[in-house]
């Protein structure tokens, strides 16, 4: 018989039965960035290389495969993807096989490099997006997490993108309260509109308490148990883990915000970590319970 | 064999019945129908009496799914809210208006239908063979899933529908992918006529896209007397789609006017 001083056993964290390959992720600058956000939750930055660039090589290799597997769709992220050295040959090589995404945080796409991607949005094979990261409408809001100076040098971007005619995906975390429901996304609509770009879209992400977000405000709660959050069947097939996963230098991973966690690391190839998780990360709560996909 | 594809009625009575006349006179020897009946437009028992009294072999849609099984959506997925406002008027409508003794006929309809061409197997899904409601768009669908899914499904020629915009392809095996489109609204090309897909087996390029005329004035007036929503309206009148956007990949949008 339990006593009300006996801790409840937890219930064990769901299973996520690997659909198929849909998503390929590569970290294509491991956790480099020109910038260091206060709530970057793999504590990318200038000086960070706990995990490596990848090579070339290693970014054809792990398309070849995706491609083999039936892959869908590729993301490019960091990091800053741009500041890889053969980003060009990465896009092309990415967009030859399938529709690729590139996760940015904008500050280095100049009058060259726009053009060159509004070239290739235009004559490629496939679909070429990209998300563009503002954390909020003003200076204010966003360069306290993005860093001085960031607001404004993001929003040069996307005005240049604007008038190149592309149409980026304006990534907002909501990292304080205000920016979360339906008022706020509306009101970012109109702001992105007010840039120039003709068809805004915006995606509003859940904050993850992770990385350096732990050092600005705290980490997660100690567990809570899954069991009163069943996994409906509908949640667990539309969860990233279900369909995707992500290649970096130092191996295959569940999926994009646990590349610091060795036991999420899957193996060597996309081949070898295709198989079932187990959502045992306290981060998997925010894709289950606060709805997170990193996907557009 | 010749036969004719219809996909997202999304209630066009109006577009249906010119689509039907239209493959009639093109001599066809069967229609089929993808799904996605109802949505969007006026009066969706017209649609179904037209459908059924014709004996059309139908598929389901996610549409037709969640109708007949009076669910509590679409099942589109929208997380944008204006696409979700706009997705529940038009799904409320078509609950409300969806006659009952249709709804057994939407529940029981099947995912999949496969006809032998004269040696060419066909494969007619909504979304996609693996997916109800899977969007198998031109510009993010790679050649090499293609050829995985058609494999899978054992199709030479898969006929799909789903994202209400038209396309083909003929991949490196020679199996063939054809998006026939929808005929309940137009392609978000500036132009009103709406587009089914047309296969001739005896011809070497097999399939065709074909284009239909019909009077949409006269669906305008049954959707104002209907009173949904100007939007919808607006996208009979110019073409351009004022809604459900959030779907669209970065190179159908940017084709659009919003």
């Amino acid at each position: 018989m339990l006593t009300t001083d006996t801790p409840r056993p937890l219930a064990p964290a769901p299973t996520v039965r690997f659909r198929w390959l849909d998503t390929l992720w590569l970290q294509v600058t491991g956790t480099l960035c020109n910038i260091a956000c206060q709530h970057c939750f793999i504590s990318c930055g200038p000086k960070a290389d706990q995990v490596p660039m990848m090579t070339l090589a290693a970014c054809e290799e792990a398309l070849a495969e995706g491609t083999r597997l039936g892959m869908r769709e590729v993301y490019f992220t960091g990091g800053e993807p741009f500041l890889h050295p053969e980003i060009q040959a990465l896009v092309d090589r990415a967009l030859a096989l399938a529709p690729l995404t590139i996760i940015t945080n904008g500050l280095l796409l100049d009058d060259a490099r726009v053009e060159w991607l509004a070239e290739r949005f235009r004559t490629a094979r496939y679909s070429l997006d990209l998300r563009v990261s503002l954390d909020g409408m003003t200076a204010a809001q966003n360069d306290p997490v993005r860093g001085r100076g960031t607001f404004e040098r993001v929003v040069s971007c996307l005005r240049r993108l604007g008038a190149a005619g592309l149409s980026p995906v304006v990534t907002v975390v909501e990292h304080e309260t205000g920016l979360e429901g339906n008022a706020a996304r509306q009101a970012f609509l109109e702001f992105v509109r007010g840039l120039g770009i003709r068809q805004p879209r915006v995606k509003f992400l859940p904050l993850l308490r992770l990385g350096r977000e732990v050092r600005r405000t705290h980490g997660y709660e100690p567990e809570e148990a899954w069991g009163a959050h069943a996994l409906a069947a509908s949640v667990e097939s539309s969860l990233l883990c279900a369909s995707s996963r992500i290649v970096t230098a130092q191996g295959v991973f569940t999926c994009p915000i646990l590349i610091e966690k060795p036991d999420a690391r899957l193996g060597d190839s996309v081949g070898q970590a295709t198989r079932d998780i187990s959502l045992k990360w306290d981060a998997c709560r925010t894709c289950v319970l606060d709805g997170l996909r990193c996907n557009t | 064999m010749r036969a004719a594809f219809f996909g997202g009625i999304y209630n066009n009575h109006l577009a249906l019945a010119a689509a039907m006349a239209d493959a009639r006179a093109r001599g066809v020897d069967a229609l089929y129908c993808l799904g996605d009946v109802g949505g969007f437009g006026p009066h969706p028992d017209r649609s179904l009496e037209l459908l059924r009294a014709s004996g059309m072999p139908t598929v389901q849609g996610n549409y037709d799914h969640s109708i007949g099984l009076g669910l509590e959506d679409c099942g589109c997925g929208y997380t944008d809210p204006r696409d979700n406002h706009f997705a529940r008027i038009s799904y409320a409508y078509t609950q409300e208006k969806t006659s009952s003794v249709h709804r057994p006929w939407l529940a029981g309809l099947p995912e999949r239908l496969s006809v032998d061409a004269e040696g060419t197997r066909l494969v007619m899904v909504h979304g996609s063979p693996r997916q109800q409601n899977e969007f198998l768009w031109e510009s993010t669908t790679p050649d090499p899933f293609l050829e995985r899914l058609l494999e899978q499904a054992g199709a030479d020629v898969l006929l799909c529908t789903h994202t209400g915009l038209h396309w083909q392809r003929r991949l490196r095996s020679g199996r063939r992918v054809v998006n026939v489109g929808a005929l309940g609204r137009p392609a978000n090309d500036g132009a009103t006529h709406v587009w089914y897909a047309l296969l001739d087996t005896r011809k070497p390029e097999p399939v065709e896209l074909i284009p239909v005329a019909y009077d949409f004035h006269q669906l305008v007036r049954e959707m104002r007397e209907e009173r949904l929503p100007e939007e919808f309206v607006e996208t009979i009148l110019t073409g351009w789609w004022t809604t459900c956007l959030e779907i669209l990949p970065a190179r159908e949008r940017l084709r659009g006017r919003y």
